[in-house]
Order: structure tokens, then sequence, then C-alpha cells
């Protein structure tokens, strides 16, 4: 009996539920695709050093998929909310007939189950089949071959999927019953009589509030874009977060009044078919969304700002990689091991290899092993120097305190890296980057990671004096020379120090030795092959490296590649992963509250189809209306992240880069426009169906 | 004088086969242009949906209803809607004015939906304001104004489009009997000063008796019809009040 009035209860409402509906299946399919990556068919072609980086996204994915279970969890419970509250009338003539609360919340758990078990089907299919199309996409991310297509389905998402929406279909059910439990008869019953008054604002005060509003907003924009230098600390940033968000609730609190204003000033258009009526409806109703339209306004903002910087962050990195990698390989080797040192808090002894091995260089070591040096050309390498009479400290000098008031957590002790200049300008040439020269009291300080090369230049503008081995060298630049000498993903080093050869560097001083150089190879494939004898743990010569219990660091080209695309990847899924979520919830939001006033305003309706308005005049006034309450937040999103954007830019400079903004802009708006359209339409045909319903 | 609404032996039923209700049995009678029509009966009547049936809003079983000339049973979709728009005026018991509007928008509303050009409107909207003496009321919200107010708005409303025909259900239902007078003062102005033609539907005899003419309904049927002619308002009251007690049944309802 319960169950038959629940499935016809949902049956009867599937006008109401198709928005709820809507956001589950959109919900699960997303959860499900994003956490089946690791079976997608891509991944299991992709070479062994990718391999790791999918391990980490997949972790990383995890602990996001809890945020957006979390997301997900209030959006639905909200949603819920929104089709209970409709139907307090409808419990109400349940409770006059004798139904028992408990009875009321039964019905309501069975409904909820009933959705829930059939969204859920829905969304794992959609899930399932879209999850096909984003193998493809990340086959194109990662270059793996998809020649031959397979069918993929992945238990474990699927499984986990399941477990985690149930969980949150218990927390609606929990939350429906305690609703429910709170509910008086009398407050069911009379739940459809509303009060007639509206509130009307003074129209004065909207528009001086809509000045201020804008006036706020416009500093912040300035502040974030403009005056961006001023902003050089975290805390900093955070007025004119603030301010955008007050700004932008005042424009909505306002914006009504302010439009109105206007509009009524030019009566032609205020007098022309059913604009009055529709701006009024809205100038009525944005009263009671101010709330939520800002809510909504900051989410879309959110969207698109994360969406394009970092689509386009993706792109710039793989640009950028081209210029930190000149060579194919780095090995890096500690010099001049001690009996024993302190590694991680632990003592950690040596045995009288590994001590001989670090006072042979590294080409020695390689032969040592078993490797092939024909496999090797253009080998250079060079001595880096350290002593713990100049750190990072010391280099600082005067201007230390300040520094550490500013950055606390900054590693101080760390000893500078010390190379010698005609050391460097061999490894420049190589790399085909600046080479320098220097006179014997002079030294250069080379850094290129951005934020240690502002701190740095501090201690610089001024001319900075440092001593080295005994001697006195003053800085011949008043700021930091770009250069690097080991490969990374991007520009992060912080920190060489070059001195003139005439330098007394001792022995004691040599800390590590450097080797670069390139792959003896022609063509790609004879440098896959060069690269297992480094990278494979099979090869003879890490076999040999292994068992004298020696241990060369180093750096590839090719593996740099794929960690730094893998690394991209990462934020771009999860970029998308939350955007769309994000998304989801901002446009379900607004598509529940369009809903629920649509409910109240089918007496208006009523009337104007009275008093001769075509069904044409009726859906047009109702399109404008919700079209309005859609575009308004989107319009002032987008403002908000023209400004936004620029000062991701500012800030990520060097890592991410303007020219690659439009395409990621355009996929933005591709991923916005289908997913917030799609919402919007379900709203008008929603609100269509309910202003019609008498007929 | 020529015909504005002629009614055609109309028949209304609800129901299916198996439970027919005749809500209107075969009614047949003319309007003339100027006249101050009133339909009487009680509720369950059928009064009401006679109104509905005329004003569009309903479509008839069988019959015909012709209004300015148009047969209007023939109408269909968009057409019915323009006719309605251009050719009738509403005044409902409820008022059935916007809550989101000031009187002024409400009243100018039935003319932005007819396109009329802005200049004019505003023209007509001061016009009538000044005529129902609603003026000072113009830029307020109906729940700030008193109901008589909003019926004089909701009169306004359904006069400014120069409609054929104003039907007018109930109109002093929701009101005191004060309201009651003064709105229909404004309908004998708008109908003398005004010229126009007014259809009324209610059952209060005070109401019906500033009409020119009643006709009676029951039970689908048309019961009787008074004619004021001559009368003083007080005699022809008093002779509506004895049709309302014929109407009401006679003894053989009573056991």
């Amino acid at each position: 009996m319960l169950f038959k009035l629940s499935w016809n209860n949902m049956k009867k409402s599937f006008k109401d539920y198709a928005i709820y509906f809507l956001t589950l299946v959109l919900g699960v399919a997303i959860f499900y695709m994003f956490n089946s990556i690791d079976s997608q068919q891509a991944m299991l072609k992709i070479s062994e050093s990718t391999r790791e980086i999918i391990k980490l996204m997949i972790a990383i994915l995890g602990y996001v998929s809890v945020f957006v279970a979390v997301v997900l969890g209030l959006l639905i419970v909200y949603a819920n909310n929104f089709l209970i509250n409709r139907r307090k009338k409808e419990f109400g003539i349940y409770m006059t007939l004798g139904m028992g609360k408990r009875q009321i919340s039964r019905i309501i758990l069975l409904e909820t189950i009933l959705v829930g078990i059939i969204s859920l089907i829905v969304g794992l299919v959609i899930g399932i089949f879209a999850s096909q199309f984003m193998s493809i996409l990340i086959a194109k991310m990662f270059e793996a071959d998809m020649s031959e297509f397979r069918f993929v389905f992945s238990i474990d998402s699927c499984i986990k999927t399941c477990v985690y929406f149930a969980v949150m279909y218990v927390a609606v059910m929990l939350f429906n019953t305690y609703t429910i439990s709170r509910y008086k008869l009398i407050n069911l019953l009379n739940a459809t009589k509303k009060n007639e008054k509206v509130k009307i604002k003074n129209p004065i005060i909207s528009v001086l509030i809509f000045i201020i509003g804008a006036v706020i907003l416009g500093i912040a924009y300035w502040k974030v874009t403009g005056d961006v230098h001023s902003l050089n600390t975290a805390d900093k940033i955070l007025p004119p977060i603030l301010m955008g968000i007050v700004g932008t609730i005042l424009i909505f609190w306002s914006l009504s009044g302010f439009v109105l204003k206007v509009v009524q000033s030019m009566k032609n258009t205020y007098l022309k078919g059913t604009n009055m009526f529709v701006l009024r409806q809205i100038n009525n109703k944005i009263n009671t969304t101010v709330a939520s339209m800002s809510v909504i306004c900051l989410m879309l903002f959110m969207t698109i700002s994360i969406l394009s910087v970092s689509l386009s962050l993706r792109e710039s990195m793989q640009k950028e990689l081209i210029d930190v990698t000149p060579v194919d390989l780095n090995l890096v080797k500690t010099a001049n091991l001690p009996e024993s040192y302190m590694k991680y808090g632990k003592e950690v002894k040596t045995t009288e290899v590994q001590r001989a091995d670090s006072r042979i260089t590294i080409q020695e070591t390689l032969k040592n092993n078993g490797l092939d040096m024909n496999v090797l050309k253009d080998v250079i390498e060079i001595p880096i120097y350290a002593s713990n009479s100049l750190t990072w400290e010391d280099f600082f000098g005067d201007k230390f305190e300040e520094v550490k008031a500013e950055f606390p957590g900054l590693a101080y002790d760390t000893a500078e890296e010390i190379v010698r200049i005609s050391d460097y300008n061999k490894i420049a040439k190589l790399y085909g980057i600046e080479q320098y020269e220097l006179k014997d009291d002079e030294y250069i300080m080379l850094c290129d990671f951005d934020n240690m090369e502002n701190l740095r230049n501090m201690a610089l503008v001024n001319g900075n004096t440092l001593e080295i081995a005994g001697k006195q060298y003053k800085s011949k630049y008043n700021e930091c020379k770009s250069g690097f000498i080991m490969m990374s993903t991007s520009h992060t080093n912080t920190g060489i120090v070059l001195v003139p050869d005439t330098c007394n560097l001792t022995e004691d001083m040599r800390e590590q030795q450097l080797l670069a150089c390139n792959y003896n190879a022609n063509t790609e494939e004879e440098k896959q092959e060069i690269e297992k004898l480094f990278s494979s743990g099979d090869s003879g010569f890490i076999q040999n490296l292994v068992n004298n219990g020696l241990d060369i660091d180093g750096m590839t080209k090719i593996a740099l590649i794929e960690a730094s695309v893998g690394v991209a990847t990462i934020v771009t899924f999860i970029a998308i992963y939350l955007g769309v979520i994000f998304l989801i919830a901002s446009a379900a939001i607004l598509a529940l509250k369009q809903l629920t006033e649509s409910s109240d305003n089918k007496q208006r309706y009523t009337i104007l189809r009275k008093i001769g308005c075509d069904e044409k005049m009726i859906n047009k006034a109702l399109f404008r209306q919700i079209a309005i309450f859609f575009v308004l937040p989107l319009i002032l999103a987008v403002i908000h992240s023209i400004f936004g954007i620029q000062f991701a830019m500012t800030i990520m400079e060097g890592l991410a880069n303007s020219e690659e903004l439009l395409p990621s802009i355009i996929w933005t708006v591709v991923i916005i426009g289908a997913i917030y359209g799609a919402y919007f339409m379900a709203t008008y045909l929603g609100s269509k169906n309910i202003i019609k319903e008498d007929e | 004088m020529e015909n504005v609404l002629e009614v055609k032996n109309i028949e209304k039923y609800y129901g299916n086969k198996s439970n027919l209700t005749k809500a209107i049995d075969n009614i047949s009678f003319n309007v003339r242009n100027g006249e101050f029509v009133g339909i009487m009966g009680a509720s369950g009547s059928g009064k009401t949906t006679l109104l509905n049936c005329i004003s569009t809003i309903d479509r008839a079983t069988a019959g015909h209803i012709i209004i300015n000339g148009e047969d209007i049973t023939k109408l269909k979709g968009n057409k019915l809607n323009k006719f309605r728009r251009e050719e009738l005026g509403f005044i409902f018991q409820d008022f059935n004015l916007l809550d989101t509007l000031t009187a002024y928008e409400n009243i100018a509303l039935a003319l932005t939906i007819q396109k009329v050009n802005a200049h004019e409107i505003d023209k007509r909207v001061k016009e009538i304001a000044e005529k129902l003496e609603i003026s000072e009321i113009m830029n307020k919200y109906p729940y700030q104004v008193s109901g008589g107010q909003k019926q004089r708005i909701a009169s306004a409303r359904a006069i400014i489009t120069n409609p054929k025909i104003v039907l007018a259900d109930e109109p002093t239902g929701a009101l005191d009997s004060k309201s009651a007078r003064q709105l229909l003062g404004t309908f004998e102005y708008l109908n003398q000063k005004l010229n126009a033609t007014i259809l009324m539907v209610t059952h209060d005899a005070f109401t019906a008796s500033y009409a020119h003419r009643i006709i009676f309904i029951k039970d689908g049927k048309i019961f009787n019809e008074l004619v004021k002619g001559n009368d003083t308002r007080k005699q022809f009251f008093e002779k509506i009040i004895e049709v309302q007690t014929l109407l009401g049944g006679d003894l053989n309802d009573v056991i």
C-alpha cells in the first residue's frame, strides 16, 4: 500500500522531480567517470614512469572525491528539502486521514530509495558510456596508443559510487525524518496560503547601493590587476576577496531596483508587451534570492577561473618544458662521503666501497660499473661546492630578519651551492643558455625560481658582499641572473653562486658531482633503448650499482617530460572534476529556486491569461524571466573572471601563458554552456508545466 | 439598437456518458449595445459557467455565442486570445490584480499586451483614472489599497481597452456594503457616461438592482426575466426579491 502510494507520488510529481533527478544522475555519472580513471584502457598502455603519476592522480582524485561527495550530499539534501516543502499540503492531508508521522516518513523513505536506485542505475549507465569518451581524451593527453578500442567497466568505481551515494541517501532520509517530525498539522494544511504583501525596496536606496557595490567591485578589480604588485604577501589578498564578495552581494541586492528605475524612465520600453510584468517579477523575487544569486555567481566565477586557468596551465607547462630540458641526461652523485652522516634524523653508516666511489668522478663510476660510454656524447662533468659558512641566512646578511619575518618557513640553514664560472660556462654552452664573465672579486647569483628570485633581489638590490673560502666577493649585478645547471620540469633553480676560477675552493668543500650529456643516438627508438639503461631496474649497469651499494641520482629528459605531462594532466582533471561539480551545484540551486517560485507565480500567470495574454506571450514572459535569473549571475561571474584570470596569470607568471588562454576559454564556455543550458531548459520546461497545471 | 451579444441555444455538459451533468440547458438571450444586464441565480445554477462560456474561458458543448457579429464558438487558439484581449473586458470577484504591479501598471498592462504605443497608454490610463477617481492611488500596490479601490482599478483595466462588452463576475462579492455601493456607482457611470455594455453575474439582489434587466437562471435554464423599465431602483429591488423568493425553491422542496 505504502509502496503504491510512493510510486504513484513519484510518477505524479515527475515534473518536480526532473531537476532533482537530473542532478542525481549527473552527480553519479561524473563521480563514476573520475573514479574509474585507473581502469581506463588508455591507462593500461601508458609507459612505466607515467604509471607512477597516474597512481598519484588516483590518490588525489580519491581525496577530492570525498570533498565532492560532501558537496553533492549537501546539494541533494537541499534539493530534497525543496520537494518536501512543495508537498507539505499532501502530507497534511495524510495526517488528517490519521496517518502517523512515522508512516509519512516511511512513504518518503520509500520514495527516496526509489529515486535513489533509479538515478544510480541511470547515472552509472551514462557514466560508463561517458568514461569511454574520456578514455579517448586521456589517450590524447598521454599520447597512448588507442588503435584497438575495448569497452571498459570499472567494478571498483561502480562499488565506490554506490557506497558514496548510499551514504548520501541515508543522510537525506535522516534529514527528512527529522523535518517531518517537526511539522505541525495546521502549518502543513496552510502551507499553500502565502503572505500577499510584497516587499518593495526604495528605488533611490537601490540606486545608491548599486553604485556603492559597483565602486567596491571596481576597487577589488583594480587591486588584483593594476595594483597587483602591492599584494606581495598571502594575507593581503584577503581584502580584495572580501570586497569581491561584499560587492557581489550589494549588486544583487540592488540590481533589480536599479534596473527597474532605469527602464521605468524609458517609457517606450517599459510599456511594451509584458516587459513591465517581467521586470516586476524579477524585482519582486530577487529580494528573496540575493543570497543564493551571490553564492551562485561566486561558484560560477570559481568554475570559470579554475577551468580556464588550469587548462592553459597545462598547455604552457608543456611549452616551458622544452626550455628546461636541454639535454637527454643529468646525473648527480654526492662527493666526499664521510664514515657516517645524518639522514632524516637517523645515522647512516657508509661502506668503504661507497666512500671510495664518492671520491672519483661520475664518468669513472659509470665505467667501473660496466656502462658502455659510447652510448653517451657531449659529456660534461663539473663539481659543485658548498660550505656551512655560506648558508641562505649568510646570503641575506642584514636583510635576514626582514626576510624571515615575512617567510618564516624557509630552510635558512641550507648551504648555498657554489660553482666555478668556467665549469658553469661549459654546462651553459651545452645547454645553449647565457654564459657569464667574472672579475676576481665578483660573484653572480643565478636563480630563476620566481619567488626565491624576488627574495634574493631584496638582498642584491643595494649590492651584496659574501665571504667565500676566506675572501670577500661582491655581487657583479644588483639582481639575480637567469640560469640553471640541473634539468627539471620548470624553472626551479633556487640559487647558485658563480665564483671566479681563482676562488680558493678546497676539496673538502666539494659536495657533489654533476654530469650532463646527450644520448649517442639519432632516432627516438635508439634513445628509448639508451634510456632503459638508466631507468629500467633490469639493466646490467643498474644491477651493478645496486650490488655495490652505490647511489647516483639522475634525471632524464624523457622521464621529466612524462612527469610534467602527468602533473599537468592531474591539474586539468581535478580542475574539470571540481569545476563541473561546482557548476552542477550552482545550476541545480538556481533551478530549484526558480521552480519554487514558479509555483508561487502560477496565480500571476493565470491572471495574465485571463486578461487576454495568449500562451505565446506568457511563455515568452516566463522564458525571459527565467533566462534573466540564469544569465545575471553568469554575467557578473564572467566579469569577475576576467579580472580573476588576469590575477591568476600574474601570480603564476612563467607557469601559465596568456596566449594559451583562448582555447581554454572556448573549452570552458562549451562545458559551462552544455551543463548550465541543460539546467536552464529543464527549469523552463518545468516552470511551464507548473503554470499550466490547471488546464 | 443592435445586439452586442447573442446567445443561441447553448448547452454545456460535464462528465461522461454514465454520469452526465447539464450545467447549461438550452439558454438563449440577447444583450443590446449600451445595456446593463444582470444574471442572477443560486450557487450551482450555472450562471458562472454561462459567463465562462461567453468570456471564452470555457467552451460551450452546443449552440452559438455571437459577439459583435462574430461567432466565438468557432474561434480557436490565438484568434480566441486576440478576441478576448481586444473585444472583452473582465472584472472578477477576487480582483485578479497583479500584486507585483502598481495600480497604474495593472491598468496599463491591458494596453501593453495589445501593443498600444507608450504615449497613448500613458494618456489613456491617466484619463480613465481621473474618471474613476483613482488618480491618487495610481502609484500604490494592490496590497496598499482597500477592496473597493482594488475593484475600481480592475474596472479601469477592464474598460480601458474599449471592449464591446464588460463581463463582471460577482464584482461586489468581496466588498463591504459601502464599497459595493461605490463600485456600482462606478458601473452606472461606465454604462451611462462611457456607454459601456455590461453583463454582470451576481447572487446579490442589491447589486443586481443596478442593472436594467435581469435574467434569472435555475438548474441551467432561464427561469424568469425582469426589466427595470421606469421603476425606481427600490421598486426594482423589491421585484427582484420577489423573484428570488420564488427562485429559492417551492414548498415541494421543503420536506
